[in-house]
């Protein structure tokens, strides 16, 4: 696995996205609830790139017009056909065993750790005093 | 008899009500209905004198195909080798306005078929009419036959002025789930409003070939409005739908589902396996292709030997000759069809009558 | 099931792509705003179209009765970077649809406004003739791979005459569209001189799902949610087939051609085999139909094929095809919305380059005379 820098923390706010171009591979990073979620940017169904998916909670319900909102923004779904998708593990809602889409280890450093390398850092200048989200892949 | 078939579709005829059903009036009923000739209910989707009303070899001489019993015993019994059958009455009484007469008109029929059919061949059962245009009396309806075992589902028209999964209905089903009482969804309509989505059919060929269609909305109607979540084990039976365009329909269903899902998120796994779960298909129609290769794919489409009940329709002409099993069907389908999936489905055809 | 897909994006598109040239028989484009129509439309229109409006037989001005999956029913990719709803640039329909995918022509169906059901009748002659232009001026004549349709309301026939007549002298329409949701089952013989316009045109009769005809999308009333709403239009789809057989529609038209759009065609089959099963029982009342009802659909009937059927096994996919027949189908992707077909993935079942050929390219170039 090799790690690379994919963005500056400060270049992803809450709630958005951005999509790095890694090895050949389209990743999308996810900034929300804290936490930084990087998946492969195309669903399994018919290829839609994931960035453009809607983030919405995760819902389920134990009975009619009861709604249960947990995870919120960390679901995404697909801009095509609405398909289902955990940020954090890849899987589908409706078939989580066999339809999933690849997720990648993220990590965030700061610049002066990440001064002491190793990474690829692709056309990322570091600066010491920002920090970074690291993608492995 | 020495096999078990259950036959989970028969129709028995109501004369009229002036006459079948006027014994089983109260004085009030009784007197609205002779002083003001309230009679004809057969309901438009089955004009008694059309050929699929009644095949010929099954129409009395006098009579609406259907009236007379011993014909009937004849047909379904000998005839056509069942030890068994649930009669369906499709006297229009579900279709009237009036919630009251409907209520009477409906406890009339009910109380009609117990007297004079099923006291009278132990091999019969019938499934609960009711005037689901007011469920509290629907529900009086269903309580009042719980304890006969002779009546072992409910019976309602699978068109109708609102569709069979939204809230006005459930204290109805929670009554029948209560009581092992599986919902029979009949062919025919109480025509409030256009019978298909694209307005009213000319003929009653293409009024009978939309049928099909009703079914699936209300098998969507059902499943999307939760029913199944609220009564787990409620099962409900499409009778003389058709079977064959199941597959399509379930695929269709299974789809959409996936990209929708977050407006029912009560429907928590595959439209098609909650079909597998709680919808049965009686087999006449079964609308088969033209080829045994065919019928094979549409079964292993399906999914589920379990759906599958043996179903003649008499006296509706649905086939030629003594055979009412579909072609092609394999030999354990057959065998599955004919007993265990119906006792399975009816729980209460295993009670002493 | 599809699993995991991680190889690189490019490896991808490579190999799935296909070489052949694609008809794209159900795509979108959308008005940028109303006023687009303005210069098609007389002043008197022009106010009526800003003031009344719409008059369709659904509750709301401003939206479809029933709420879609997302927003203006479409990918949320397909929202022009230059502002304006899905559809309405043809730069970015280049880009991202036509281009990519190197669709060889691409059949426009409107759906602004819903011509077909507009309640005030003159409001609707005015408003399908201005549709009928602007499709011209702002798509076909800047893009000569999309082809535009004749738009008609069936419910004023003398209206909609009219309007076949002044678009077949222009010469640069490929067919003529009705809505399935209609006053009546279009097989009704109120429609037929529509049809009798579109077999002596030599133009193929285009039916799209959707419609406000008057009538609930079921025979039991309205349903509470989308997912079952939009499964109705196969419903209904399936009770236009019905009636147009056994009204005698083919009987009585038979050089006409018939194509149904957006309905998928998972449900043919058994609709097929249900007309042919009770077709005896019924004959006494058809007197017409001189041949079975299965001949009929296939002899005159096209289907496109999306949203097409996703079954668990490609080979029940395979099965559905071979019932329908390989002829009938047409392929179409419905861009931009939700639901759309992306040709290189739609089909997960194995065809044969003849059959690819066919369902992409070959039926619809010989169907629409492109």
């Amino acid at each position: 696995m090799t790690r690379h820098i994919v963005a500056r923390t400060t270049e992803i706010p809450p709630g958005g996205n951005k999509v790095v171009g890694v090895d050949g591979r389209d990743i999308v990073v996810f900034h929300v609830n804290g936490e930084y979620f990087a998946l492969l940017n195309r669903c399994p169904h018919a290829g839609a790139p994931l960035d453009k998916a809607a983030c919405v909670a995760r819902l389920t319900s134990p009975e009619p017009g009861i709604y249960q909102r947990s995870q919120v923004g960390e679901l995404l779904r697909c801009a095509w056909h609405g398909w289902e998708f955990d940020m954090r593990t890849g899987q589908s809602w409706f078939d989580p065993k066999r339809v999933k889409v690849r997720t990648y280890p993220v990590v965030i450093e700061d610049g002066e750790t990440l001064a002491k390398g190793p990474y690829v850092a692709e056309t990322f200048p570091v600066h010491i005093e920002d920090s970074y989200v690291i993608v492995e892949i | 008899m020495a096999a078990t078939r259950i036959d989970c579709d028969i129709h028995p005829a109501v004369g009229g009500t002036r006459t079948t059903l006027l014994p089983y009036l109260d004085d009030h009923w009784k007197e609205q209905v002779v002083s003001r000739a309230i009679d004809g209910l057969d309901l438009t989707s089955y004009p008694p004198d059309m050929p699929l009303s009644g095949r010929a070899d099954w129409r009395p001489a006098k009579g609406k195909p259907g009236s007379d019993l011993e014909m009937v015993q004849r047909g379904a019994f000998d005839q056509l080798g069942s030890s068994h059958a649930i009669c369906n009455v499709l006297y229009g009484a579900q279709a009237v306005y009036d919630p009251y007469m409907a209520a009477a008109f409906c406890k009339a029929i009910n109380d009609w078929i117990a007297a004079e059919w099923l006291s009278r061949d132990k091999r019969l059962r019938a499934s609960i009419v009711v005037p689901l245009q007011a469920p509290d009396l629907a529900i009086e309806e269903i309580e009042r036959r719980a304890d006969d075992n002779r009546f072992v589902s409910v019976l309602v028209l699978a068109q109708g002025e609102t569709l069979l999964g939204r809230r006005h209905f459930w204290p109805v089903w929670q009554a029948a789930e209560k009581h092992r009482l599986p919902i029979a969804i009949h062919a025919g309509s109480e025509y409030r409003a256009a019978p298909s989505s694209v307005g009213w059919p000319s003929y009653r060929y293409e009024y009978y070939l939309a049928e099909a269609q009703a079914f699936q909305a209300q098998v969507l109607s059902l499943i999307y409005e939760g029913v199944f979540v609220k009564f787990p084990t409620l099962k409900v039976v499409l009778m003389e739908s058709g079977v064959s365009w199941l597959p399509a329909f379930m695929w269709r269903a299974n789809k959409t589902w996936r990209g929708v899902r977050v407006e029912v998120p009560w429907v928590d796994r595959e439209p098609a396996s909650i079909m597998r779960d709680h919808i049965r298909l009686t087999t006449q129609p079964f609308d088969s292709p033209p080829d045994a290769k065919g019928v094979a794919e549409i079964i292993d489409m399906i999914g589920s030997d379990k759906m599958f009940l043996f179903s003649s329709d008499y006296p509706h002409w649905q086939f030629d000759g003594d055979d009412a099993i579909p072609p092609h069907l394999p030999e354990s389908l057959v065998a599955r069809m004919c007993e265990d999936n119906p006792l399975e489905t009816f729980p209460r055809l295993k009670l002493a009558a | 099931m599809s699993d995991v897909i991680d190889r690189p994006a490019l490896e991808q598109e490579a190999s799935a792509k296909s070489r052949l040239r694609i008809i794209d028989c159900d795509i979108h484009p959308s008005l940028h705003s109303r006023a687009d129509l303005y210069p098609f439309l007389s002043k008197r229109w022009q106010e009526h179209l800003k003031t009344y409006g719409d008059h369709l037989r659904t509750p709301y001005i401003g939206t479809t009765p029933y709420p879609r999956s997302s927003p203006l029913i479409a990918r949320r990719d397909a929202w022009p970077p230059t502002g304006g709803p899905p559809g309405s640039d043809l730069g970015f329909m280049r880009q991202q649809h036509l281009d990519p995918l190197d669709i060889e022509f691409g059949l426009l169906q409107v759906l602004d406004l819903f011509i077909f059901s507009q309640q005030n009748l003159d409001f609707g002659a005015a408003i399908q003739r201005a549709v009928n232009e602007w499709q011209l001026a702002n798509w076909t004549s800047r893009e000569p791979r999309l082809k535009a349709s004749i738009l008609v309301g069936q419910d004023d026939t003398q209206a909609a005459i009219a309007e076949i007549e002044r678009c077949a002298k222009i010469g640069q329409y490929v067919q003529i569209n009705v809505s399935p949701r209609a006053n009546e089952p279009l097989g009704r013989h109120r429609y037929w001189p529509i049809y009798a316009r579109c077999e002596e045109l030599g133009l193929p009769l285009g039916i799209h799902v959707g419609g406000y005809g008057g009538h609930a999308p079921t025979g039991s009333g309205w349903p509470s949610y989308y997912a079952e709403e939009h499964q109705s239009n196969a419903h209904s789809m399936a009770a236009t087939l019905t009636s147009f057989v056994i009204e005698g529609v083919p009987e009585r038209f038979p050089k006409l051609k018939i194509v149904f759009i957006e309905g998928g065609f998972g449900w043919i089959s058994s609709t097929m085999w249900r007309m042919d099963q009770h077709f005896e029982r019924f004959r006494s009342e058809v007197p017409h139909l001189k041949r079975r009802p299965s001949e009929y659909v296939r002899e005159h009937f096209w289907f496109t094929t999306q949203p097409i059927d996703e079954p668990d096994e490609a080979r029940h996919l395979r099965a559905l095809i071979e019932w329908v027949g390989v002829d009938r189908l047409l392929f179409s992707s419905d861009y931009p919305h939700w639901d759309f077909d992306d040709p290189r993935f739609a089909f997960k079942t194995p065809l044969t380059e003849a059959e690819r050929a066919k369902i992409f390219n070959g039926n619809a170039r010989a169907l629409y005379k492109l």
